[in-house]
């Protein structure tokens, strides 16, 4: 299953391409003393600390799935709340049967990531906004049919068994690890995928879909895979959701508001960018920690920020810090040096 | 006999669906902008209703007198500022920018006007009255909520196929550098079909007001989703396909409600998602899919 089928190269010579300006080894020490240092919190920090810092976990992976999904494949979904919501019922369910939540954690991802393929062969019929709603129903509909189940809750939902004899404290710091976790894996997915054939081809997408498929580039294949990679991270996410909140509940695993959350997050973030969505969670988190008194409004700032953002703005706050310095946390496009 | 009854309950409500997708369908077949907006804008405007009735005590049927006009300003006002605007970048743009906005709205009305349900003429004769025909009751709002879509698809119609400015929107939705070389201020034609689709946006936030009850989730947990169903089932870009869906999803959903209450709204997103999987061009199929 190639994404391309192959076109005769051409060698050039007089040129070299690399993948970043500065030495890659650099920013990966970075990032891994970044990892580290986080994934020593729990030894340093309140629990209180620990629980927000799962909150901004769950938000950043669900922000990067959605950027996958729209700033690289250009496919605004408004219905990923189905897959987040299928990951914590996954969980629950596999809770219900004596496993454990933590090791149900990466069944429920990929169990939602199969789910995507029957849902994406039907909302893949539709274009653009329209394929946007129908995410939208796909998603209530899912929610409609797992309600009628009331050995999983039904209506209502239910607590997450399966923690009887957890310490209190232990269970704050597993689950803040599985948070780091997911994310660190959704992340070094979402680079590892763009760097590669499936980055070419998604980027050949957006600059022309036409010239990109004449080249041979297997466009639907390409988005099909992208879906289905963001139903696995918003599933991991979801049953983070359940881990952390302790109970599920099928308005609240959903709801709307995480679509909203993680299409706002990226797009003041930066869409288009691995960076963008990082960004867009630190300034989440910090709105949401100052406004969380004000109810709606944190959303609302947020989506007024977000409107502003698309329409001024398009690369997001990352761009802004992006123009300034020529950076690149995450290369995964290619440079050109000539040579002298 | 109760079945009979389900079918006639269905097809009546589907014209407050058609209502809600012929909106919809005329802004995307001109613009090729999917307004995820489209439901809370209802509400906003039966929120609007309801101000203009406790304030001016104006009777309630003619409250549309001036919420119409109201809304109308306010399409063209939206379509000339942030959705031209997001226009001019990408069709991405207008999905971020109208989801946005629909997330906006729906808070903005908790925010301000609290989740609770809100009705609209709650006591009129029009709303709680209903005549027989043999057993089957039907109410007489229902049937005037149909006329009224009928009327609005026929008017659209002629709008669209005999009026200077029906002429100007076919044409820019066609070719809109052409039309615009051509001499037609093609954003200008956009204001007035935006605006023309909020003014069906409007009734039908007055008539769902009337019919049921206006939240501040209904626009989109309810509106958005089932005018979508409605476009998609009767066919993308057919004007009297919306009426076709709106009908097909209102008595799907119906049936579904006589199997079981609580099987109503998921009956007709079923026949939505067997639509798309069986047909996905819809009922009327005008073979172009976009």
């Amino acid at each position: 299953m190639s994404l391309v089928t192959e076109t005769t190269a051409r060698p050039v010579e007089g040129f070299r391409v690399t993948r970043s300006r500065r030495n890659v080894v650099w920013t990966g020490a970075g990032a891994l003393i970044v990892v580290v240092v986080l994934a020593l919190f729990p030894y340093i920090v309140y629990s209180g600390t620990t629980a927000i810092m799962v909150q901004a976990f769950i938000v950043l992976t669900m922000a990067s799935m959605w950027n996958l999904l729209a700033g690289y494949a250009g496919l605004v979904s408004v219905g990923q709340q189905a897959f987040v919501g299928l990951g914590a019922y996954f969980v629950l369910i596999l809770a219900i049967n004596g496993t454990s939540p933590f090791a149900a954690l990466p069944v429920a991802a990929i169990g939602s990531g199969v789910a995507a393929l029957p849902l994406w062969w039907l909302v893949s019929r539709l274009r653009s906004g329209y394929f946007a709603i129908a995410t939208w129903v796909l998603a209530a509909t899912v929610m409609l049919i797992i309600e009628k189940f009331s050995s999983i809750g039904g209506g209502t939902g239910m607590p997450l068994p399966g923690f009887a004899g957890f310490d209190p404290t232990l269970l704050t710091a597993y689950t803040y690890w599985a948070g780091l976790a997911v994310t660190v894996v959704a992340l070094l997915a979402i680079y590892l995928l763009l760097r590669g054939r499936l980055g070419l081809v998604l980027t050949a997408i957006r600059d022309d879909e036409v010239a990109a498929r004449s080249s041979g580039a297997r466009v639907g294949l390409a988005r099909m895979l992208v879906f289905v990679v963001a139903g696995v991270g918003c599933g991991a996410a979801g049953g983070l959701l359940a881990i952390s909140q302790l109970q599920v509940q099928p308005g609240a695993v959903f709801s709307i508001q995480w679509t909203a959350e993680m299409a706002f997050v990226t797009i003041i973030g930066g869409l288009g960018t691995i960076e963008g969505p990082i960004l867009g969670t630190i300034v989440y988190m910090v709105l949401q920690q100052t406004l969380s008194s004000y109810n709606a409004w944190y959303l609302i700032i947020l989506g007024l920020v977000a409107i502003f953002m698309a329409l001024f703005a398009r690369r997001g706050l990352w761009g802004l810090v992006d123009a300034r310095l020529n950076l690149r946390l995450f290369p995964v496009g290619y440079w050109l040096r000539l040579d002298k | 006999m109760s079945w009979v009854n389900a079918i006639i309950q269905g097809v009546l409500v589907g014209g407050l669906y058609a209502l809600f997708a012929c909106g919809l369908s005329l802004m995307f077949g001109v613009m090729k902008v999917v307004n995820l907006a489209h439901g809370d804008l209802a509400v906003v405007a039966g929120y609007v209703a309801i101000g203009v009735i406790t304030v001016t005590h104006i009777p309630v049927l003619w409250s549309f007198l001036i919420v119409v006009p109201v809304m109308a300003v306010l399409g063209y006002v939206l379509q000339r500022t942030i959705l031209q605007g997001a226009l001019d970048r990408s069709v991405l743009a207008t999905l971020m920018v109208t989801f946005g906005l629909s997330v906006v709205i729906e808070n903005g009305l908790l925010q301000f006007f609290t989740a609770n349900t809100r009705g609209i003429g709650t006591g009129l004769a029009l709303v709680t009255g209903s005549f027989s025909i043999g057993q089957i009751q039907i109410g007489y709002l229902p049937v005037a909520i149909f006329v009224t879509a009928v009327v609005v698809l026929l008017g659209l119609q002629y709008f669209l196929s005999a009026t200077r400015y029906g002429r100007l929107i076919r044409a820019v939705a066609d070719d809109k550098e052409a039309a615009q070389l051509a001499g037609a201020d093609y954003r200008h034609v956009f204001g007035i079909a935006a605006a023309v689709a909020f003014g069906t946006v409007a009734l039908g936030g007055i008539a769902y007001g009337m019919y049921a009850q206006l939240a501040p989730t209904t626009g989109t947990d309810t509106i958005l989703l089932f005018a979508f169903a409605a476009v998609v089932i009767g066919g993308l870009g057919s004007l009297w396909g919306t009426l076709l869906g709106g009908v097909v999803l209102g008595v799907a959903q119906q049936i579904g409600a006589q199997i079981s209450i609580s099987d109503e709204t998921l009956a007709g997103f079923i026949v939505f998602l067997a639509v798309l999987a069986l047909r996905p061009q819809g009922l009327i199929s005008r073979g172009a899919q976009s």
